[in-house]
C-alpha cells in the first residue's frame, strides 16, 4: 500500500543547486583560442618572469604530442580547446578587501565564505580565487608572523620566484597526464602555500574557487611545500553557477611533505553538476599528487564530492620517505547523469610506509560512480601496509556503482589488504526510521551520513557540518 | 483506541491475514499468542505501515481516524509505535541523535515545541534511570554490533522515550536471559497507564508472568481463533498451540 514506485523514486530525484548565480561584473578575457601567442599573453598579462613563459611554453609544446586519456569509465564528448578562452579577470584589481566589488563580496557572501574579520575570528585564512585572479586575501598578516606564506599563485610567482622554481611541477612533472599537461601550460592561478620549518600553521587555510564566466576553462594550480617537523591543514571549497554548457576545470595540485611535516588537504566540491538531463555542468579534470619526500612525514587527503557533471580524479601520495604514511578518505556522490571516476594512488617507495583508503561512493538517478584505485608497492619498500575499505550504497534501481582496485606488489613484506561492500540504502532502515516518526528524506540523508561517518569525522569541524548540509541538499527527494 | 475490523492483508502475492477483528481500549493490555508463521508479526507490520503490505479489505481505525489512509511516519506522531522483532542496524548514526530526530519530528507533527539539547539530554538521562538502560548503548550508532538482548533493550528504551498511546511489542522477550526478560517487563509495566495500550506479541507464555494482560488472544491462519483472559495463555502454555486448533471445530459446531 505504502510501496514506492521506482518511477515516483525517479521524478522525486530532483535536486536544488544553490549556488547557480551569475554575478554580473566585467570581466577581461583574452579570446578564445590556444597557441604559443595565447601563452605569451597570458604571461605577459601575468606579469610573469621569462622562467615561467618559458614553463609554460615547454609544457605547451610536450600536451600537443599527447593524446586525452580514454580509459577512465566515463561518457564523454569531445572538448574543443580552441573554443576556450584561457584567461579571464575582473577589470578592476583590488588592492585591499575595501577596494573590492561590492557584488563579488556578495557572490561569496551567497557562498557562505567567511571572509572580512568573520573569517579570522573563525580562524579561517581565505584566498578567495575568483576565476583567474586572486582579488582578497585573509588574515596574511597573522601568518607572515609566523613565517607562513599564504597567497596567489601569481604573486607567488613573482615575490617567491626561487621556492616556485624549485617545487613547481617536482611532484607533477609537466607531461605526467594530458590534462596537467595542458594545465602547466595554461594555469590561471591558485594558491601558494609554504610553511616553515618546525612551524605548526595557526589556522586552517582555505581557498573557496568560483568560476563565473563562461566559458572560460578553470587551470587552478596549488602548490603546498610543509618544510621540516611543521603541520598544515589546507580546506579547499568550489562552486560553480549554472550554465548550459560544459566548462572545464583542469587543476593541478602538488603537495611537498618534507621530514615530519604532516599535511592535511580537505576538498568540499559542490560544482554545477548538470541538470536532470545531464545538460551543463562542470567537467572536472584534476590532478592531485602529494609527496612525502621526508622521513616520517604524512599527507592526508579527504574529498567531499558532489558536484560537476564529469569528475575524473585521483588524489595520490607517493610515500618516499620511510615511515611514511598517506590516507586518502572519500564521499563522493553522484546523481542524475553525472560520472564520478574517482580514486587514489598510493605508490610505496620508502621502507616502512604506511597507507589507508576508504573510499564512500553514493549514487542515484542515473549516475556512475566509479572508485578506481591503485597500490603500487616498489622493490625496495620494505614492510609497505596498505588498507583500502571501499563501500558504494546505490539509491534506485538505474545508478551504477563500479570498483577497481588495482595492486602492483614488488616487495614480499608488503601486506596490501582491500575491503569492499555494496548495498542498496535497505527498506528496512528506512521503514524503521520512519516507523519512529522520521519523515523519508530525513531517514535517507540520515542513513547516508552514518555511512559517510568515517570520513566526515576526518573534515574540520565546520567543513564537517558543511559536507552534511552539501549531501541533505544533494539528496533532496531521494526516497530509497 | 484501536479498532480492527475484519482485517485481510497480503504479503508477496499470499494472504496472511485473513478477517482479522481486535479492539484494544486505553488502559488495556493484549497479548497475542501463535504459533510460527500465524501472522502476528504482520498484524504488527501492517499496523505500522511497512510497505510492501497489500490491505485487501477490512479497516482500521486509531482514536477515530483511518490508519490504514496514514504514512508511517504520521502513525508514529499519532502514538503508534512498533517493538520490533529484529530491529535494523544503522550504522554511523548515533542513537542519541537518532532518538532526539525521531522525538522532534514527532513532537513537530503534532505542532508541539522541539526540545533542544538540554531539555533532550535531561528527558534522556532520566528515562535511562527509570528503564535501567545502559547508558554506554547510547553513545554507540542504532543498534550496530549490540546482542540480541541490547537491541531489545533498545526498543523498549525508545517506546520509554516516544511515549506512544498504543505500544506494538513485537517477540520483545524471544532471546532474553531471565533477567533481561524481567528488566524489559519491568520497563513496560512502568509504562502502563490509563491513557496508554498495549499489544504485546509473543510466542511464549513467559513474558507474560511478568507482564500480567488483560485479555489474551490466539491467531491462527491469519484470524483470532480464541480470546480470553490471562489463564488462557497457561491453559495454552500446559496443552501447545495444537489444543486451540483441536477445540476449533468442536466450537464452530456448537
Ligand atoms: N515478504 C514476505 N513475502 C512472502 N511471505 C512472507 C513475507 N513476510 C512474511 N511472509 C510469510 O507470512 C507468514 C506470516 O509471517 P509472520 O507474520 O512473520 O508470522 P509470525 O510473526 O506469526 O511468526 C509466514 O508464512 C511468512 O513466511
Ligand atoms: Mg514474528
Amino acid at each position: 500500500m505504502m510501496a514506492t514506485q521506482p518511477d515516483e523514486l525517479q521524478a522525486a530525484l530532483s535536486r536544488r543547486y544553490d549556488a547557480g548565480f551569475v554575478t554580473d561584473i566585467e570581466a577581461f578575457s583574452l579570446p578564445p583560442g590556444l597557441d604559443e601567442d595565447t601563452i605569451h599573453a597570458l604571461s605577459a598579462l601575468k606579469e610573469e618572469p621569462e622562467w615561467m613563459t618559458d614553463w609554460r611554453l615547454q609544457a605547451y609544446r610536450r600536451w600537443l604530442k599527447m593524446a586525452p586519456p580514454a580509459w577512465a569509465h566515463l561518457k564523454l564528448a569531445p572538448i574543443d580547446f580552441q573554443a576556450i578562452s584561457y584567461y579571464s579577470a575582473p577589470k578592476n584589481r583590488p588592492k585591499s578587501l575595501d577596494e573590492v566589488d561590492p557584488k563579488l563580496l556578495e557572490a561569496y557572501d551567497k557562498l557562505g565564505v567567511p571572509l572580512h574579520e568573520r573569517a579570522r575570528l573563525a580562524g579561517v585564512a581565505v584566498d578567495a580565487v575568483f576565476d583567474s585572479v586572486s582579488v582578497a586575501n585573509t588574515a596574511r598578516d597573522q601568518l607572515a608572523k609566523v613565517g607562513v606564506i599564504f597567497c596567489s599563485m601569481s604573486e607567488a610567482i613573482r615575490e617567491h620566484g626561487d621556492l616556485v622554481r624549485e617545487y613547481l611541477g617536482s611532484v607533477v612533472p609537466q607531461g605526467d597526464n594530458y590534462f596537467a599537461a595542458l594545465n602547466s601550460a595554461v594555469f590561471s592561478d591558485g594558491s601558494f602555500v609554504f610553511i616553515p620549518e618546525g612551524v605548526r600553521c595557526p589556522m586552517e587555510l582555505s581557498t573557496y574557487f568560483r568560476i563565473n564566466a563562461g566559458h572560460t576553462g578553470q587551470f587552478e594550480r596549488t602548490l603546498i611545500i610543509a618544510e621540516a617537523g611543521s603541520m598544515v591543514s589546507y580546506l579547499e571549497g568550489c562552486t560553480a553557477p549554472m550554465r548550459d554548457d560544459n566548462q572545464l576545470h583542469a587543476a593541478v595540485v602538488e603537495l611537498v611533505a618534507l621530514e615530519r611535516a604532516n599535511i592535511k588537504y580537505s576538498t568540499v566540491q559542490n560544482w554545477y553538476p548538470g541538470d536532470e538531463n545531464g545538460k551543463g555542468g562542470i567537467y572536472n579534470f584534476v590532478t592531485k599528487r602529494g609527496e612525502c619526500r621526508g622521513d616520517d612525514s604524512r599527507i592526508s587527503w579527504t574529498q567531499v564530492e558532489t558536484g560537476s557533471a564529469i569528475t575524473w580524479k585521483y588524489p595520490s601520495c607517493v610515500l618516499r620517505g620511510d615511515r611514511s604514511v598517506g590516507e586518502f578518505h572519500s564521499v563522493a556522490l553522484t546523481h542524475h547523469h553525472q560520472q564520478a571516476d574517482t580514486g587514489t594512488k598510493m605508490v610505496h617507495i620508502g621502507r616502512d610506509t604506511k597507507s589507508k583508503i576508504v573510499s564512500k561512493g553514493i549514487s542515484a538517478g542515473r549516475s556512475q560512480n566509479s572508485y578506481r584505485g591503485l597500490v603500487k608497492v616498489g622493490k625496495d619498500a620494505v614492510n609497505a601496509r596498505n588498507h583500502t575499505r571501499c563501500d558504494s550504497i546505490l539509491i534506485g534501481k538505474q545508478c551504477g556503482s563500479h570498483t577497481f582496485p588495482y595492486v602492483e606488489v614488488k616487495n614480499p613484506t608488503a601486506i596490501v589488504e582491500h575491503e569492499a561492500s555494496t548495498s542498496k540504502i535497505s527498506d528496512d532502515q528506512l521503514f524503521y526510521c520512519r516507523s519512529r516518526g522520521i519523515g523519508e528524506e530525513d531517514a535517507v540523508s540520515m542513513i547516508v551520513d552514518g555511512f559517510c561517518k568515517q570520513v566526515f569525522r576526518e573534515l574540520p569541524m565546520e567543513f564537517a557540518v558543511e559536507a552534511k548540509k552539501l549531501l541533505e541538499v544533494s539528496l533532496e527527494g531521494a526516497i530509497g | 483506541m484501536l479498532k480492527i475490523e475484519n482485517l485481510h492483508a497480503r504479503i508477496g502475492g499470499k494472504e496472511i491475514l485473513k478477517g482479522l477483528s481486535l479492539q484494544v481500549k486505553a488502559g488495556e493490555v493484549h497479548a497475542i499468542m501463535g504459533p510460527n508463521g500465524a501472522g502476528k508479526s504482520t498484524l504488527g507490520n501492517v499496523l505500522a505501515g511497512r510497505p510492501g503490505y497489500e490491505v485487501t479489505e477490512g479497516t482500521v481505525t486509531f482514536d477515530g481516524a483511518n490508519l490504514l489512509g496514514m504514512e508511517p511516519e504520521a502513525r508514529a506522531a499519532a502514538g503508534v509505535f512498533l517493538a520490533f522483532q529484529y530491529p535494523v542496524e544503522i550504522p554511523g548514526v548515533n542513537n542519541t541523535y537518532f532518538l532526539r530526530a525521531a522525538l522532534n519530528a514527532q513532537r513537530k507533527a503534532r505542532g508541539e515545541a522541539e526540545l533542544d539539547s538540554v531539555e533532550f539530554l535531561k528527558l534522556v538521562r532520566a528515562k535511562v534511570k527509570d528503564m535501567g538502560m545502559t547508558p554506554e548503548l547510547l553513545n554507540r550508532a542504532v543498534n550496530e554490533g549490540f546482542s540480541g538482548g541490547e537491541k531489545k533493550r533498545n526498543e523498549v528504551f525508545q517506546m520509554a522515550l516516544l511515549e506512544p498511546r498504543l505500544a506494538i511489542l513485537d517477540e520483545t522477550d524471544s532471546g532474553l536471559d531471565i533477567d533481561a526478560l524481567k528488566q524489559v517487563a519491568a520497563g513496560v509495566n512502568a509504562l502502563r497507564s490509563p491513557d496508554r495500550g498495549f499489544l504485546v506479541i509473543t510466542h511464549y507464555q513467559r513474558l507474560l508472568d511478568y507482564i500480567v494482560p488483560d485479555f489474551v488472544h490466539v491467531l491462527a491462519d491469519g484470524t483470532i481463533v480464541e480470546s480470553g483472559d490471562a489463564r488462557l495463555a497457561r491453559e495454552l502454555e500446559a496443552h501447545g498451540y495444537a489444543w486451540v486448533r483441536e477445540r476449533r471445530p468442536a466450537e464452530a459446531d456448537a
